[in-house]
């Protein structure tokens, strides 16, 4: 066979060739800072132990709610840029679902931890779940950016839910936010259960 | 002679790097499906079987009765008691009688708020538990495929939840001598109903 026959189909199949799709952030067309705060917003579980943590803090009065909000936006955002440069690679969806679970669990039964303690919670969640987030944008090769529009949606959910149940003194408000609480064991209890059975 | 001419290295090569181009690869990238639907079905779930709302109803009314602290400490305990169900059906453990335990569970909820039966927190938050485990074991673990596992929850707990704040708010008119009487009639409906189910699930 001729050496010019063969070039030329070697050469058109290599450019048809089909490459794989990488998986990319969700697309809000206003640029990755805003996909990175759409991609939180779009990530159920990330959002439920945020929105715990936060309750929690902010069941325990306002030094608490000061203290979470900071210590796990502070968490994320370093967490996260962790996370960017590199990535975790091993699957940690249980100790996701268990970390919310656990927060769930402490404010339905409305526990009285220090505001320490609660703002320690906070991190460990904002560390976890940023190094979690990170690595998922570092995966779709996003933006730094992105990583920003995520931790400040962080901190904007953190401080508008916290801020919300701070003055919260009316037993039945507080009743409701312990009914949440256990919503989010709930949820966490199925998840293990779908995890287990390899849906999830 | 023509199969010869079929089998030459060079057409062999092009026929396999043409068939290497076209080969299908697995696409990653994907536009989020299913969450809404996951959500929707899940909160659609609890509302679609007649069994488990009544009995979800009754928790509320029930609650309504007792007045505090059973009226918020019922509906806390159902939803996790509830999912622990769903865990133990997901996990694989099974559950003798669920449909059987879940028909059971309206006609013990109604004939206690139609008697207007007054248990001890621990053993009212007990009996609640209990039931709430054939609930779970039977009503979380139906996902469609496809859908979204955690919205599925979501949306499940949520349908679950408000089902018991419809019971507590209707309970709300056990203030009232008429109200207490209409109460305990809604118990005797929700009694009949759920021997209804019961003699729907043994025969």
């Amino acid at each position: 066979m001729k050496r010019s026959n063969i070039v030329a189909p070697v050469a058109a199949v290599l450019l048809a060739a089909p490459a794989a799709a990488q998986a990319h952030l969700v697309n809000s067309g206003l640029g990755p800072f805003y996909d990175g705060a759409l991609h939180l917003l779009l990530s159920p579980g990330d959002l439920l132990g945020l929105v715990a943590a936060a309750l929690l803090a902010g069941l325990r009065g306002a030094r608490a709610g000061r203290l979470t909000v900071t210590a796990l936006t502070i968490s994320w955002l370093l967490a996260g840029m962790i996370g960017m440069r590199l990535p975790v690679t091993p699957d940690l969806t249980w100790l996701s679902v268990l970390s919310f679970l656990i927060l769930g669990v402490l404010v339905a039964f409305d526990t009285r931890l220090s505001p320490l303690a609660v703002a320690a919670l906070g991190a460990l969640y904002g560390a976890l779940h940023g190094l979690l987030n990170g690595s998922a944008l570092a995966a779709m090769r996003a933006a730094p950016s992105a990583l920003l529009g995520s931790v400040l949606t962080v901190l904007v959910i953190a401080l508008l839910t916290a801020a919300a149940v701070v003055p919260v003194r009316v037993l039945w408000a507080r009743v409701a936010v312990r009914v949440a609480g256990s919503w989010i064991v709930a949820v966490g209890m199925l998840m293990l259960g779908w995890l287990a059975q390899g849906v999830a | 002679m023509k199969v010869e001419r079929c089998l030459h290295p060079g057409r062999v090569l092009l026929a396999t790097l043409v068939l290497a181009s076209v080969w299908p690869l697995l696409a990653w990238g994907h536009v989020e499906s299913g969450q809404a639907g996951g959500f929707l079905s899940g909160l659609s779930h609890p509302v679609s079987g007649l069994d488990h709302v009544i009995a979800m109803v009754a928790v509320g009314l029930w609650g309504a009765q007792l007045g505090m602290p059973a009226l918020w400490v019922l509906p806390v305990a159902f939803p996790m008691m509830m999912a622990f169900g769903g865990m133990l059906g997901l996990v694989g453990i099974p559950l003798p009688g669920v449909e059987a335990g879940i028909a059971v569970s309206a006609v013990v909820l109604g004939a206690l708020v139609l008697g207007q039966v007054r248990l001890p927190l621990v053993a009212a938050v007990g009996v609640v538990a209990l039931f709430a485990v054939f609930h779970g074991h039977a009503h979380g673990t139906e996902l469609t495929p496809g859908q979204n596992a955690m919205l599925y929850s979501l949306g499940f707990v949520i349908a679950t939840g408000l089902l018991h704040a419809t019971g507590i708010a209707t309970g709300l008119i056990n203030r009232w001598d008429l109200g207490r009487q209409a109460l305990r009639g809604a118990g005797a409906l929700v009694m009949v109903g759920g021997l209804y189910f019961l003699w729907s699930a043994v025969r």
